[in-house]
């Protein structure tokens, strides 16, 4: 892990070990609970993570890029990992997304200005680190740009829509391409949001902590306010209908998720043709790669393999099942409906 | 095609694979790959793992293949089903084919054959003699039609080298046995890439998705001053040599360009992807779990092998890519275009009996062309 000074412990949170940070700092988190000084800080993350709900960047107390008062460094970290506690703790899933995304924007303004920082090059080292540390791409200085091997800038580019984002819009010199600090950062955005996200959904949850009810209440009451998603009785197994709920809102659903719904359907009948337009409305849809793909799993591309619906097991591992009672402990969900009840 | 000339064929190729054995060599980490082969008449084999020169031979003779074909990936498992091979990477791959440059010489040489009553004509619509509309293509690649596939081929090598950095010994180019060549490029840092990545970097190598403001034009308040110029690198100078011509002509034809407006300049780089873009198959490029045909290997399209350009511009597919023995057999040739083989002519015959060499009666028979006497 990276050597972090107290400046960018404070910008970038994500990076510190939680507990480490606690520890080192003489602190438990039964303190924030019931210490009068303390438990302000609870309010404060509560006060992060409405703030993200509401898709606005928190302001932090950094001012100039730079820690403002000997107190302000903590309060910008606890704040941070204390709303992953309370997170946790309420178990809102639409919530961590918000949270993550917004959290992402924010490292993002800093990782911008640290790499743009040319008076001091132990700032723009770190961010160059960041990155690569984090998203496996190499970023060079080379005079005001900065140059990222062609191969790592498609990794990330392709999930961009945008015409500007293509390689042939691109300055490609060397076998790299050349960006400017806000495009280099830019380009892991999606990244960003994601490396937040997983930090958080893989950390331990705690048990209850005295103290910490009322917020983790407020925070169920309010991720009600994004709850799109209400599972109807249908002839398709949730995990299939919150994947094309996914696409119909045009967001983006990973991979594993395409594989699965793609799959699905076609083991229920549906042609490579039928399927193909569900997926043009994911920000990133190309309709020759879609094809591609489509007849890739369906085995008319050469192969010949056909590709089978992953169980209901493995969906669970990559966070795409969202079983009810309807699914009666079926291990595929090919045999969603067919189980005798 | 009937069993005389399906026998004739495999024991010709037999024949090749058995005295040729020093040109069919398995690629670098063979035992990654995965191999396929296709007998005559028969469907496809796959998912076969082969580690090295023996025993593809003896897979050759003991199988006498129309066509044999190798993975461009590397599997942990590659002779397991497809969805367990566990992909680790892939070299990447270009095909070039006279076919797809859309060259004037084309229609002197394509014919069509009906799949009805085999009648052959030049019409590629319909048979004029039973009206079916089961037409096969076949042509017989000309001078032009190799000559404008080696351009594309060296507009793509300059590419991957300035562009790109890659080495030039890194880029091998193959005669595809065919009407084309086969460009294969090792060890480079596209290897791990993915077939969306692969599909981006198809579209910059063919121009394609290019926008005004990449060069330099602007929706509002363009200058001129953001246009590109020479000494620069990539498509940047590449545009400026084919839109300037020259350094003297650049500030004219800007006026010119700035006159004309955004959506005509538009239009401008969207032919230039005819132009000066590369013509390659991107469905090709993208895949990364097919098998290509084996360097080495017999095209059954042609009779021709797949083979190693040492050097591309003096390479003639006609001399250099027949390795068919050549004592004589009798055919019945219906073949309406004349062509070179080895440096003898033939051609062009309706319905005659003829006494040929062996190459030439194979290249015909495979071309659909001919049946044995
Ligand atoms: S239990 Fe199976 S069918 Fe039901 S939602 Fe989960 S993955 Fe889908
Ligand atoms: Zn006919
Ligand atoms: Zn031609």
């Amino acid at each position: 892990m990276l050597a972090l000074g107290q400046d960018e412990i404070a910008k970038y949170p994500f990076l510190a070990d939680a507990g480490q940070y606690l520890k080192d700092k003489g602190f438990t988190l039964e303190q924030f609970g019931v210490d009068p000084d303390l438990k302000e800080l609870i309010l404060k993350a509560y006060e992060r993570i409405q703030v993200a709900a509401d898709g606005k960047i928190y302001k932090s107390d950094l001012i100039d890029n730079q820690v403002s008062k000997e107190a302000a460094l903590p309060r910008e970290v606890f704040s941070f990992l204390l709303a992953i506690v309370l997170l946790k703790l309420s178990g809102m899933h639409t919530l961590i997304k918000r949270f993550s995304l917004a959290e992402a924007r924010r490292a993002e303004k800093y990782l911008e200005k640290d790499l743009a920082n040319i008076s001091d090059e132990s700032k723009n080292q770190l961010a160059v680190r960041v990155i690569d540390d984090l998203f496996s791409v190499k970023v060079e200085k080379q005079d005001d740009y900065f140059t990222i091997p062609v191969s790592d800038y498609l990794k990330h580019s392709i999930n961009f829509h945008e015409r500007e984002w293509k390689l042939i819009n691109r300055h490609v010199e060397n076998g790299n391409v050349l960006l400017s600090p806000h495009e280099t950062v830019r380009l892991i955005r999606k990244e960003l949001g994601t490396y937040i996200n997983s930090k958080i959904v893989n950390a331990k949850t705690p048990t209850m902590i005295p103290g910490f009810e009322d917020s983790v209440n407020k925070l169920v009451l309010l991720s009600k306010k994004f709850k799109t998603f209400t599972v109807t009785t249908g002839e398709y197994p949730p995990c299939v209908k919150h994947a094309l709920e996914i696409l119909e809102k045009g967001e983006n659903l990973p991979h594993s998720g395409r594989f699965m719904l793609a799959t699905f359907l076609l083991s229920k009948g549906q042609t490579v043709q039928q399927i193909a337009p569900l997926f043009k409305n994911a920000p990133d849809y190309n309709a020759r790669v879609t094809l591609y793909q489509l007849n890739h799993l369906a085995g008319t591309s050469g192969s010949g393999t056909q590709y089978s619906c992953p169980s209901c097991e493995k969906l669970k591992t990559q966070s795409l099942c969202f079983a009810t009672s309807e699914c009666n402990n079926i291990i595929n969900p090919l045999q969603f409906g067919k189980k005798k009840q | 095609m009937n069993e005389n000339n399906l026998k004739f064929l495999e024991e010709s190729f037999k024949k090749y694979y058995f005295e040729h054995s020093e040109l069919i060599l398995v690629p670098e980490r063979s035992s990654e790959r995965e191999f396929g082969f296709q007998k005559f008449n028969s469907g496809m084999t796959r998912h076969i793992s082969i580690k090295d020169d023996k025993e593809l031979h003896l897979l050759c003779m003991q199988n006498t293949p129309s066509d044999v074909y190798c993975s461009n990936a590397y599997y942990t498992f590659p002779n397991l089903p497809m969805n367990e091979k566990d992909w680790k990477e892939a070299d990447l791959i270009f095909d070039i084919d006279a076919k797809d440059l859309n060259l004037s010489c084309r229609e002197n040489h394509t014919i069509s054959i009906c799949n009805d009553c085999n009648e052959i004509s030049k019409n590629h619509v319909k048979c004029l003699k039973c009206n079916s509309i089961k037409l096969e293509k076949k042509s017989l690649p000309c001078k032009n039609c190799i000559n404008s596939s080696k351009i594309e081929v060296t507009k793509l090598s300059e590419i991957l080298i300035n562009d790109f950095k890659i080495n030039k010994e890194n880029i091998h180019v193959y005669f595809s046995g065919n009407e084309g060549f086969h460009v294969y490029v090792y060890n480079s840092q596209f290897q791990q890439i993915g077939s969306r990545e692969r599909s981006d970097l198809v579209d910059y190598i063919m121009f394609n998705g290019a926008i005004p403001e990449t060069f330099g034009m602007k929706k509002f308040k363009p200058n001129r001053s953001s246009f590109p110029d020479f000494g620069k690198s990539g498509w940047q100078e590449r545009f400026s040599k084919q839109i300037f011509g020259s350094k003297s002509k650049r500030s004219k034809i800007i006026s010119e360009l700035l006159a004309n407006g955004y959506s005509s300049f538009q239009k401008t780089l969207d032919d230039l992807s005819n132009s000066i873009g590369v013509k390659i198959d991107p469905n090709v490029t993208m895949d990364i779990h097919r098998i290509f045909r084996m360097p080495g290997s017999i095209n059954s399209k042609s009779g021709l092998t797949k083979i190693f350009c040492k050097d591309l511009s003096k390479f003639d597919p006609y001399n250099d890519a027949s390795y068919i023995a050549d004592d004589s057999v009798e055919v019945i040739a219906n073949c309406p275009m004349e062509f070179k083989l080895k440096n003898k002519k033939f051609g062009p015959y309706t319905n005659e009996k003829i006494t040929i060499p062996r190459f030439a009666a194979v290249y015909m028979i495979c071309k659909k062309l001919a049946t044995l006497a």
